[in-house]
């Protein structure tokens, strides 16, 4: 039981130390309300799609920003599809980067872009860490028998 | 007179009136004061100018015609004392004469008939008396005429008074015209001032037309009026000279013909005495005598003589007769028949003539020409013949008189023998001549006499010519003539019409310079010039004015477009900054995730500090531009009163946390929970009173909004809120422990005392309107009391020196007196230095009905059912805290009581209890380690401690951790959502499954079964949308583009609803719905028309799927864009539970 309760304050200090850098917000909890017995592999599926989703996204973006001539209005729809994946899980800091990014597609920047690019990549990355490191306590703790618990 | 006097005087006031009434918008009243009064002057002074002038003239009139009728009353009353004293003279020298004859008739008494005679003779008298006094009536007559004259010449001038009356009255009118006149342009111009403005510029310049012509009239006018006044002073002096002369004229005729009646007379005398006796009753002793005494009544002669007519035959006789010889005259030229010193002893004989006139009788004064004959002289010969001839009394020309070296007339009557008749021929008067009777007159002596006895004899010149010889007029009285201008001619008629003789007269002086006329011109030329100049300045003072006034139009047009420009260039610059400054922001937050080294995280951490300063100043700019260019306008819709200050307390908490000041909300149950009005704005003001309070509060005390009805704090008697009484008798009696913290506090009944219209009847007194009162009270530093009066201007600050220690714009208070102002309330203050501040506002808002209430306090607290019934203990020795503590669970439906302390408290568990309170909370400041494990130890197991703290010392939580016990911590402030979900976690273990099934019942009862449709290209947010959806029951159905949407949703189909992403690429939510809308409206009017059955399209007879538009940024151009392309709501991404409750509630309830 020792191990379980060490997990579970782990996966709280994980998940609330996520929460105060500012990796999740309130919408990552809320999705996590939406997860319940009917659908227990909510939120693991939902994150899985984004990793898969983003993946695919930060390619598309590397690819439209190394043209010759960059279709900006190419490169926003997928930033904006990005930024909305993105808020849908609570990766805030992500769509924190893609709303400057799409102000310098706005501006037709292109460093800038290249900077956000750089940047959102770095975020999706951190972020898919942290949240495969939660994933992966949370598994412990369920094959631990323990339940896991509520972070507020 | 005094008629015209009223006349001219209501003209005056009518003027003056006229003038007050004129509107001079000129702010320059001195001026206007000042030209009135010399208006006022002016008319003054020409109307008694006037009045002084026309009543002198008159005058003058007057007293001509005065001195015209003394004068006649004289001469008449002259005439009649001649005439009676001649009658009288004439009766006595006659008795006594009678007598002499009687005498020689007793001596004579041979003599036949003597009787006869004196018959013939007392015939005769009386045929005379008769004469003489018919004669006497005769200048009677005359004065009648005259008197007659000179009433006509009165009623003449009275007729020219009045002319010159009208004239007055027309100047008068003329002038009131005039002055009227550019009133009434006035008046006209100020009813179309503005649309006629370059009109009135070319009235300016016909108004000079018309001052020109205006004073043209005036000169013109002068001119007449000095020709007009000229001719009748030129007339009048005619006139007076006129009557002058005429009197003088006649009057010298009367006396003349007066002494030529009495020298007719005695011709008749010595006919009758000396010829009619025998011998003659009259010798030169008698007829000295006589002539002698009766010399008064002939003033102008200088002596009479009787000459006897003697023929040549009876020369010698006669010479024998009387003892001298006939004596001719000394010189033939020289004319001087009646000189003194010539010696008749010394004369020669006369020369032998067919006949002689020898004198014979003579007065005494002339005795030295008896003897002389008269027929020698050559004027004294032809008078002679002409006298006999004609039985009239004849004059000579006239010639100096010896002695008195005068010029003298001489007057011959001749003397018949016998009584002939009035037609006698000449012949027969020559036949019938006796003798001659003459009279030498000297006529200087006479006229200088009468113009003695006459009045103004100074003034004029009298000349008497005699012009029986027109070509030599021969001059008899009178200076040398000196042409004085006017000059009289009357002919005098002396008896004799052989002999013609005139009288000049002229005025010694010319005729002064007409100075009436002249002044009266004069004072009218200078009134027209005063008018003028008048007019003239009033008209260039109106142009300025008007130039004046366009001017500042101008200015004031510019000043406003610059106004606008300004507050535009504003909210267009703050807007423009705003996205960069995101940006700035956005990448400062990333730096500071990034690696970064303690100095180098501090200057990221305060560039972004800073940046979100700037970003909260330019909104705050924003909303003052905006609100100063009347762009804002407030929103009305439904909200309620506790989330908002729930909300505020929010965004405050961590500040105040950190602060360690306690901050608390109540509001009064006397509130509806739900009111119409601007919650954004609501809440603005309110966080803007407590972001306030908050800079300004350190480390102690406490900041407490609280809301209430405006009526409750007027109604001292009866509150009903135990609050607020609290409250307010709290800070009446100034003890400190009766506030929230315990802190004193100012007493916050000032801060709207000023309020004009707190307990308004007039708003809140309107069914649907209710009137709230928000204070917020801190126990902050205080504003200085020299500094509260600009405490609302825009960017003032109590302290704006450089170095202040509190930041910020202070454009907070500015907005929120603004806003205060929109919401038809008002703002008001207390504040003590070193105590705290309190502010206070009210605010109208629509009453909501109450009938929704149930479903919307559902709809927002979902969880308020939960703790429905629950029992609450709160141990808190401080009344308010407690009060506010009790508010929040009341609004959850716990029933609360109160007790200070945990002994108190322990007494109330063991008294009341058999169900026993659930919870009890507990203020973090009574907790006593001791007493308070002892209590939490023996707490039953069903009821939970909450310790209500600011934040948490850790020893406590060491102490109950320690004890093996279990409290809960409610961090303050106290808000709804906190209380919530620190309730929810703790008393879940119970009945968790309750709560989760209570909430599916909520959102699931609305949604189970329900085919839903999320269309959405993002394959994250669909899936979120799907769960979100599934939780509550619903069949979902995903797809990932318009088209796919398009596609599913033609009718029929068996969807319920549709949630649509709205930036989807190839076809975005916008277009779908509109496509999706005219499939549907196709297929109903095929419905409605019957040409395609309701069968085939599921049983449906009208398609209308609710579609709801997902959309990550809520903004209002959207929300617009969303109904107009036909969708039905939308809710924000990610979901929202009590959002997407309210949108589907919509449909899925009414439907």
């Amino acid at each position: 039981m020792d191990g379980v309760t060490q997990l579970q304050r782990q996966f709280v200090e994980h998940a609330t130390s996520l929460y105060r850098e500012g990796y999740l917000d309130d919408q990552f909890t809320q999705l996590q309300k939406l997860q319940d017995e009917t659908n227990p592999d909510f939120v693991v599926e939902v994150v899985t799609l984004f990793f898969e989703d983003s993946e695919k996204l930060l390619n598309n973006l590397a690819t439209a920003l190394q043209q010759e001539s960059v279709d900006y209005k190419q490169v926003d729809a997928y930033v904006h599809q990005f930024k909305g994946s993105s808020s849908s899980i609570g990766a805030q800091r992500v769509k924190n980067v893609c709303v400057v990014f799409r102000n310098y597609c706005d501006e037709k920047n292109l460093d800038g872009c290249v900077v956000c690019l750089q940047q959102a990549k770095n975020e999706y990355l951190l972020v898919r860490n942290k949240l495969e490191a939660l994933f992966n306590l949370e598994q412990q703790i369920l094959q631990a028998g323990g339940s896991v618990p509520m972070i507020v | 007179m005094s008629l015209n006097c009223k006349i001219s005087g209501l003209n005056g006031r009518l003027l003056t009136r006229s003038k007050m009434k004129k509107p001079l918008r000129g702010s320059n009243s001195g001026w206007r004061l000042k030209r009135l009064l010399l208006f006022v002057w002016v008319v003054l002074v020409a109307i008694g100018f006037g009045l002084s002038l026309f009543s002198g003239v008159f005058r003058n009139k007057m007293e001509i015609i005065g001195t015209c009728e003394d004068n006649n009353s004289l001469v008449l009353l002259q005439q009649f004392n001649v005439s009676k004293d001649l009658l009288h003279e004439l009766a006595s020298s006659f008795f006594n004469s009678d007598q002499i004859t009687t005498l020689k008739c007793t001596k004579q008494l041979g003599n036949e008939m003597p009787t006869k005679h004196e018959v013939s003779c007392s015939l005769k008298m009386s045929d005379h008396a008769q004469n003489v006094e018919t004669w006497g009536q005769c200048p009677v007559h005359d004065d009648k005429a005259h008197m007659v004259h000179s009433s006509s010449i009165h009623g003449d001038l009275a007729r020219e008074h009045n002319d010159i009356l009208k004239v007055c009255m027309w100047v008068v009118f003329v002038i009131v015209l005039c002055s009227l006149f550019p009133c009434l342009w006035m008046n006209r111009k100020g009813r179309m001032k503005e649309n006629e403005r370059t009109q009135s510029r070319s009235a300016g310049k016909w108004m000079k037309k018309l001052l020109v012509v205006f004073v043209l009239v005036g000169v013109t006018l002068s001119i007449w009026l000095f020709w007009y006044l000229n001719e009748g002073i030129q007339l009048g002096r005619k006139e007076t000279l006129a009557s002058m002369c005429d009197e003088r004229a006649r009057m010298l005729q009367d006396q003349f013909n007066v002494s030529m009646n009495h020298v007719h007379a005695l011709s008749i005398l010595v006919s009758t005495f000396y010829h009619g006796k025998q011998p003659p009753a009259i010798d030169q002793k008698t007829f000295g005598e006589y002539t002698e005494q009766t010399s008064f009544e002939r003033p102008l002669t200088s002596g009479v003589a009787y000459a006897l007519r003697v023929h040549h035959y009876e020369r010698e006789k006669f010479e024998k007769e009387h003892g001298w010889t006939i004596k001719k005259m000394e010189t033939e030229d020289q004319d001087q028949t009646l000189a003194q010193d010539c010696d008749p002893e010394n004369l020669d004989p006369s020369p032998i003539h067919d006949e002689y006139a020898p004198v014979i009788l003579s007065q005494e004064t002339v005795s030295h020409i008896v003897s002389i004959d008269m027929m020698s002289g050559k004027e004294d010969r032809e008078n002679i013949l002409r006298a006999r001839a004609s039985g009239k009394g004849v004059l000579t020309s006239p010639f100096k008189l010896l002695k008195s070296n005068h010029l003298g007339v001489v007057l011959t009557f001749a003397v018949y023998n016998t009584h002939l008749l009035q037609d006698a021929t000449p012949e027969q008067r020559i036949k019938a001549t006796v003798g001659y009777l003459g009279a030498s007159y000297d006529v200087p002596s006479l006229v200088e006499k009468l113009l003695h006895q006459l009045a103004s004899k100074q003034t004029i010149i009298v000349n008497v010519y005699d012009t029986t010889n027109i070509s030599a007029a021969i001059r008899m009285y009178g200076p040398d003539e000196i042409d004085t201008g006017l000059v009289k001619i009357n002919s005098l008629d002396f008896g004799d019409p052989a002999r013609k003789h005139e009288m000049h007269c002229r005025f010694k002086q010319r005729p002064s310079l007409p100075w009436t006329a002249i002044l009266a011109s004069g004072g009218v030329i200078v009134i027209t010039f005063l008018l003028g100049h008048i007019f003239h300045a009033a008209i260039n003072r109106i142009e300025e004015v008007e130039r004046d006034y366009r001017k500042m139009m101008e200015l004031k047009r510019r000043a406003e477009a610059a106004d606008i420009a300004k507050s535009q260039f504003l909210a267009m610059v703050s807007h423009e900054i705003r996205t960069p400054m995101n940006g700035v922001l956005g990448m400062l937050q990333m730096l500071m995730d990034t690696t970064l080294d303690t100095k180098q995280l501090d200057f990221a951490q305060t560039a972004h500090a800073s940046g979100k300063i700037l970003i909260k100043l330019i909104n705050e700019v924003l909303d003052q531009a905006k609100i100063e260019s009347e762009r804002l306008e407030l929103e009305a819709v439904p909200f309620m009163l506790h989330t908002v200050l729930d909300d505020v307390l929010s965004s405050f908490a961590t500040e105040s946390q950190e602060k360690g000041i306690e901050l608390a909300v109540y509001v009064s149950n006397q509130l509806p929970e739900v009111v119409i009005g601007d919650p954004v704005r609501f809440k603005k003001i309110i966080t803007n009173l407590v972001a306030n309070s908050l800079k300004f509060t350190h480390d102690r005390g406490h900041i407490f909004a609280s809301v209430h009805l405006a009526d409750e704090v007027t109604r001292e008697n009866d509150m009903k809120d135990e609050i607020l009484r609290k409250i307010l008798n709290g800070s009446k009696s100034s003890l400190a422990c009766d506030t929230l913290s315990g802190l004193p506090v100012v007493d916050r009944k000032k801060s709207w005392e000023n309020f004009e219209k707190l307990s308004g009847k007039d708003s809140t007194n309107e069914a649907e309107k209710i009137k709230i009162l928000v204070t917020v009270e801190d126990t902050g530093v205080g504003i200085p009391i020299n500094a509260q009066s600009r405490i609302f201007m825009p960017f003032m600050q109590a302290d704006s020196s450089p170095s202040r220690i509190y930041g910020g714009t202070g454009i907070g208070l500015s907005i929120s007196k603004r806003l205060v102002g929109l919401m038809d309330g008002e703002i008001g203050f207390v504040s003590e230095p070193g105590i705290g501040s309190t502010f206070s506002f009210t605010a109208v808002f629509m009453k909501k009905e109450i009938y929704s209430l149930d479903t919307e306090s559902h709809q927002y607290h979902p969880a308020t059912s939960e703790f429905r019934g629950l029992q609450a203990l709160v141990i808190d020795p401080k009344d308010i805290r407690a009060g506010v503590t009790r508010y929040h669970l009341q609004r959850l439906g716990i029933s609360v009581e109160v007790t200070s302390g945990f002994d108190s408290a322990q007494t109330y568990l063991s008294e009341s209890d058999t169900s026993g309170f659930e919870m009890i909370l507990v203020d973090q400041e009574v907790w006593d380690t001791e007493r308070g494990l002892a209590f939490l130890r023996g707490l039953k197991s069903s009821s939970k401690l909450f310790l209500l703290a600011n934040s948490v010392k850790p020893t406590i939580q060491e102490e109950i951790k320690s004890a093996n016990l279990v409290a809960t911590f409610v961090e303050k402030p106290l808000r709804l959502s906190v209380l919530i979900s620190c309730f929810q976690e703790t008393l879940r273990i119970g009945n968790n499954r309750v709560v989760a099934r209570r909430k599916q019942s909520n959102l699931g009862s609305l949604l189970r079964d329900k085919r839903i449709l999320v269309v959405d290209d993002n394959i994250v947010n669909r899936r979120v949308a799907e769960g979100a959806l599934k939780k509550y029951g619903a069949i979902v159905t995903c797809v990932d583009s318009g088209k796919a949407a398009l596609e599913r949703l033609k009718p029929p189909h068996s969807f319920h609803a549709c949630f649509m992403d709205l930036q989807m690429p190839e076809m975005d939510g916008f277009e779908a719905t509109r496509q999706i809308r005219e499939l549907e409206s196709v297929v109903n009017v095929q419905i409605k028309s019957d040409e395609a059955s309701i069968e085939t399209y599921g049983k449906v007879s009208h398609w209308h799927t609710p579609i709801l538009a997902m959309t990550a940024d809520v903004i209002q151009a959207t929300d617009e864009e969303c109904i107009k392309c036909g969708m039905d709501g939308f809710v924000s991404k990610p979901f929202e539970e009590e959002q997407l409750y309210s949108a589907a509630a919509r449909f899925f309830e009414s439907g």
